[in-house]
């Protein structure tokens, strides 16, 4: 591997979070360093999501501390982490359903665009020129997932696996500094996942850009990844890298249970 | 064959970028645009600029303004004619009050009036959806008809808050006759129809379809919800606001609050049902729709009944002019959930095929 | 102090009245998580087959049965024609969808049974109760409290269908969750053929009693624009909910009517009557402002 792993960008320390007196996350504390492939494995119900959307300030965690390209910060809006670089993509997919490829991923320049509305009203210079500026970069994204051939379709239409490739390039048009992947892969046949692992580990290597992911198949997980967190029932029982996880014996209870 | 974009080839994102990127489109709103402005006038009657074309024309804007917010942002709003009652009484107001003001100005001011209470009303749009909604834009339509029948500023201390509109004078011309009242509706139209079709086909009108989509995710890709939201509030607002002080100046001359009912913003709902929720295009075809049915309703009617020897009172008519509506809604709603625009649409597609099935 | 009591005892009791159109909102939206906006028009159109049946010569009794035939089977037919073909689609379209219903009904019934304004008679009188009148020298209508009985009544019975028989409680495994009450086999389609004949029926009796109050008439349809503020105070899931939210509206705007209007007029002048139309909303509103899930309603965490 010849790829630079910087310091660490994003830092988590003792993160609790309750829904009512539900125990979702419980003093969780790991790092993620810049253009490094973190991988969170679990469980179903381990809290895996719970843990990306407190990162992007989705959820807002009781306890704990998160530094963000050391700063820390309480409470933070979704808006605010997609403005500061921070991208995401949803377990079940969360595409625009009533809009066209192209738009939706146009949507995710949205943070770069600063025309006003009256500016779009009177479609005066800025605004156009705006939306021709930022279509160029929603075409090389569009080219970069190779899916030229569906820029017009509404997206409602498509088959889940270009949908998943879509979601991908909506936050990729972000140009995000970090991005968050939850299940990827998830429902996807071999030739699918290839190509999603081939795109993500291009996104890494070409534009450095620092990826979480959470991912049920193993193979693709050891694969890929850099380091692995373990979480179960909400609790950090494993952390290091993925031949570390692999042979941690908290680990193998945890996914193959424990006759007692 | 004639319909088709087969050797139209666009080399930069600006021509696919266009307002209308197919050449027969544009040729087609081109003649669209000449026939209103310049064949019509010069052929229909009186009857016809002031009992269909001009409420036509307002009653499309309106249904524009709540399409904005229905169906470009998903918040369903039941109050769209309190909106207009607003623009209405502030355009008088305006021309009463601020002495010399013109007459387009106070549009304008009408507008904004309007979009000022259309946010106020907005507020609860953050933290409620759906029917919770509705049911707070209904707060809109009663209380709002009511203060402007109650408070005796608002209508100049007229009696049941019954206002008359000043006279139309721009730049020392007088607006009198149906025709130039029908010209003036046109041109306000047409301009304002084109500023929302740019917003909506720019990040503002993707950023309101995002909201509609999946609100949590365009939070998550940076949309702020609230500045969103109650900009679609404000937006729809501004257009019901101008269409109520035509309304007022342009088609009725005199209006009364109870005018605005909520009768009345139900059949501006229907006409975005029927002509498409999220389609500039459909507010018209709506609009069009749900107006010319009760004149043809009236006309042929009472015929059919006469060949069939049937009797026939007027308040049958209307009854069966309810159930149409009421039909009609459910009809389309499970059948083409995106309406007559939608109808076009796939028109169209055939029409680039054809002769050829495939 | 006596003259406040009874301004607020009879808006307690027009309450009531509220309440019982409002408990047919939330038997639908329970079951099948549609807001019935044709709620309204449907107690319109159970009030017009019964004095629709009465002039045709049948006896009150008679009349009743027959409306009741009519409102299941109307029921029915919407889940059949209208509801089932729109299953997928987000909730705002089944809203509009019965608002479309409502107009359909509102067109339909004066058509079968004529629109002219008609007296429906139940042999229950709107007088003061004398012995109360004697007593405390309060007014209260015999009628008003006759309706609260029915109301009472009417609560109980369905509270005791939901708990104990095997419809009710497959009713309530449908509200739960759709897709586990299928699993299980409970027929969807009946349950809400069911659900709808039980909201028919609930207007029913909400017209009756409007009815005989108010004359039959088409302002019965707007009942159901005073029960959704009622729904909104209440929660849109919980019967009790529907009943004291109908209490809380009808109490707070018969005292707003009467003590409001003279404040205003001391500070802006002119009449400030029909306070009413509005009050409901501007209250509700205020509700959603501090408990938006009503007062009985599960709050609602959204899942990513």
């Amino acid at each position: 591997m010849s790829k630079k792993i910087g310091d660490v960008i994003l830092d988590l320390q003792n993160i609790s979070l309750r829904f009512g007196g539900v125990k979702a996350l419980t003093d969780i504390s790991f790092d993620v360093r810049e253009h490094e492939i973190r991988a969170i494995i679990g469980p179903n119900g381990a809290g895996k999501s719970s843990m990306l959307n407190v990162i992007n300030g989705v959820y807002h965690p009781q306890e704990g501390v998160i530094i963000f390209r050391g700063r820390e910060r309480k409470k933070m809006e979704p808006h605010h982490a997609a403005t500061q670089g921070i991208a995401r993509t949803f377990q079940n997919i969360a595409l625009f359903k009533g809009m066209s490829v192209l738009d939706n991923i146009m949507t995710g320049r949205i943070t770069r665009m600063k025309a006003s509305f009256v500016e779009h009203a009177l479609w005066l210079g800025r605004a156009r020129r705006e939306e021709l500026e930022h279509r160029k970069k929603v075409e090389e994204v569009i080219d970069f997932l190779e899916i030229q051939h569906i820029r017009r379709t509404p997206v409602g239409r498509l088959p889940y696996g270009l949908q998943k490739r879509v979601e991908l390039g909506r936050a990729l048009a972000a140009e995000p500094s970090m991005l968050l992947l939850d299940e990827p892969m998830a429902g996807m046949n071999v030739e699918e996942k290839q190509d999603m692992c081939r795109f993500i580990l291009d996104v890494n290597d070409q534009f450095g850009t620092t990826i979480v992911l959470i991912e049920h198949d193993m193979g693709v997980v050891m694969d890929i990844s850099d380091r692995v967190v373990v979480l179960d029932y909400g609790k950090k029982i494993g952390d290091g890298l993925p031949d570390d996880v692999k042979n941690n014996p908290d680990v193998i209870t945890a996914y193959l249970g424990v006759s007692h | 064959m004639i319909y088709r974009e087969a050797g139209q080839f666009k080399t930069s994102y600006a021509a696919d970028q266009q307002l209308f990127p197919i050449r027969q489109d544009r040729i087609g709103v081109l003649i669209v645009l000449a026939v209103a402005f310049l064949a019509i006038p010069a052929v229909a009657s009186e009857y016809w600029f002031s009992a269909i074309l001009i409420p036509f024309l307002i009653f499309s804007l309106a249904a524009l303004g709540l399409n904005i917010l229905t169906g470009y942002a998903g918040q369903l709003s039941l109050g769209s004619a309190a909106f207009m009652a607003v623009g209405a009484y502030a355009a008088y107001n305006f021309q009463l009050r601020i002495e010399g003001i013109p007459i387009l100005v106070s549009f304008a001011c009408a507008g904004l009036t309007a979009a000022g209470v259309g946010i106020l009303f907005g507020l609860p749009s953050l933290w409620i959806k759906g029917f919770y909604l509705a049911v707070a834009t209904l707060a809109a339509q009663f209380f709002i008809v009511w203060c402007l029948t109650k408070f005796p500023w608002f209508s100049n201390h007229s009696s049941s808050g019954v206002i008359s509109a000043q006279k139309i004078v721009i730049f020392g011309h007088e607006f009198a006759s149906p025709r130039e009242k029908y010209l003036l509706v046109l041109t306000l139209v047409a301009v304002m129809a084109l500023a929302a079709k740019n917003m909506v086909r720019s990040s503002t009108g993707r950023a309101w379809m995002a909201v509609r989509d999946m609100d949590v995710a365009a939070e998550v890709i940076g949309i702020r919800l609230m500045p969103t939201k109650l900009l679609a509030f404000a937006v729809s607002s501004f257009y019901c606001g101008v269409a109520g002080a035509l309304y007022a100046f342009c088609y009725l001359g005199s209006v009364e609050p109870d005018g605005f009912s909520l009768d009345m913003s139900f059949r501006i709902l229907f006409m975005i049902i029927i002509g498409g929720a999220g389609s500039i295009l459909g507010s018209f075809l709506g609009a069009a729709f749900i107006l010319l049915l009760p004149i043809f309703l009236d006309i042929a009617l009472p015929r059919m009944a006469g060949l069939l020897g049937l009797p026939f009172s007027n308040a049958t008519v209307s009854h069966i002019q309810i159930l149409l509506f009421g039909t009609l809604i459910m009809f389309f709603l499970i059948v083409e959930p995106h309406g007559l625009a939608r109808l076009w649409q796939i028109g169209k597609e055939k029409l680039r095929l054809w002769p050829f099935p495939h | 102090m006596q003259f406040f009591l009874e301004v607020l005892i009879g808006g307690l009791l027009s309450g009531v009245m509220y309440a019982l159109v409002a408990l047919g909102f939330v038997l639908i939206y329970k079951a099948s998580g549609v807001f019935n906006f044709a709620q309204g028009a449907m107690v319109y159109l159970a009030a017009l087959s019964v004095v629709g049946c009465m002039e045709k010569g049948a006896p009150l009794w008679l009349a009743i049965l027959l409306a009741f035939v009519i409102m299941t089977l109307f029921g029915i037919a919407t889940e059949k024609f209208v509801l089932r073909k729109l299953v997928n689609q987000p909730p705002i379209a089944l809203f509009m969808a019965t608002i479309g219903l409502a107009f359909f009904i509102e067109g339909l019934a004066p058509m079968l049974f004529g629109s002219e304004p008609r007296a429906l008679d139940l042999g229950i009188v709107d007088e003061p109760i004398p012995a109360i009148l004697d007593a405390w020298g309060i007014v209260i209508s015999k009628f008003d409290l006759v309706a609260a009985g029915v109301a009472a009544l009417l609560v109980t019975t369905l509270a005791l269908f939901f708990q104990y028989t095997r419809i009710g409680r497959a009713l309530r495994a449908v509200a739960d969750d759709h897709q586990a009450a299928l699993s299980i086999g409970i027929p969807l389609q009946h349950i809400w053929a069911i659900v709808w004949g039980i909201a028919g029926f609930v207007a029913l009796v909400a017209g009756l009693m409007w009815g005989a109050r108010n004359g039959v008439q088409f302002a019965l349809t707007f009942t159901a624009l005073k029960a959704l503020p009622v729904l909104i105070i209440g929660g849109f899931t919980s019967v009790p909910g529907a009943i004291v939210g109908g209490l809380i509206i009808g109490a707070s705007e018969k005292l707003a009517e009467i003590y409001l209007p003279p404040v205003m007029q001391s500070l802006f002048g002119g009449n400030f009557g029909g306070i009413e139309g509005w009050f409901p909303y501007v209250l509700a509103l205020f509700f959603l402002l501090i408990r938006p899930e009503g007062l009985f309603g599960e709050k609602h965490i959204d899942r990513v």
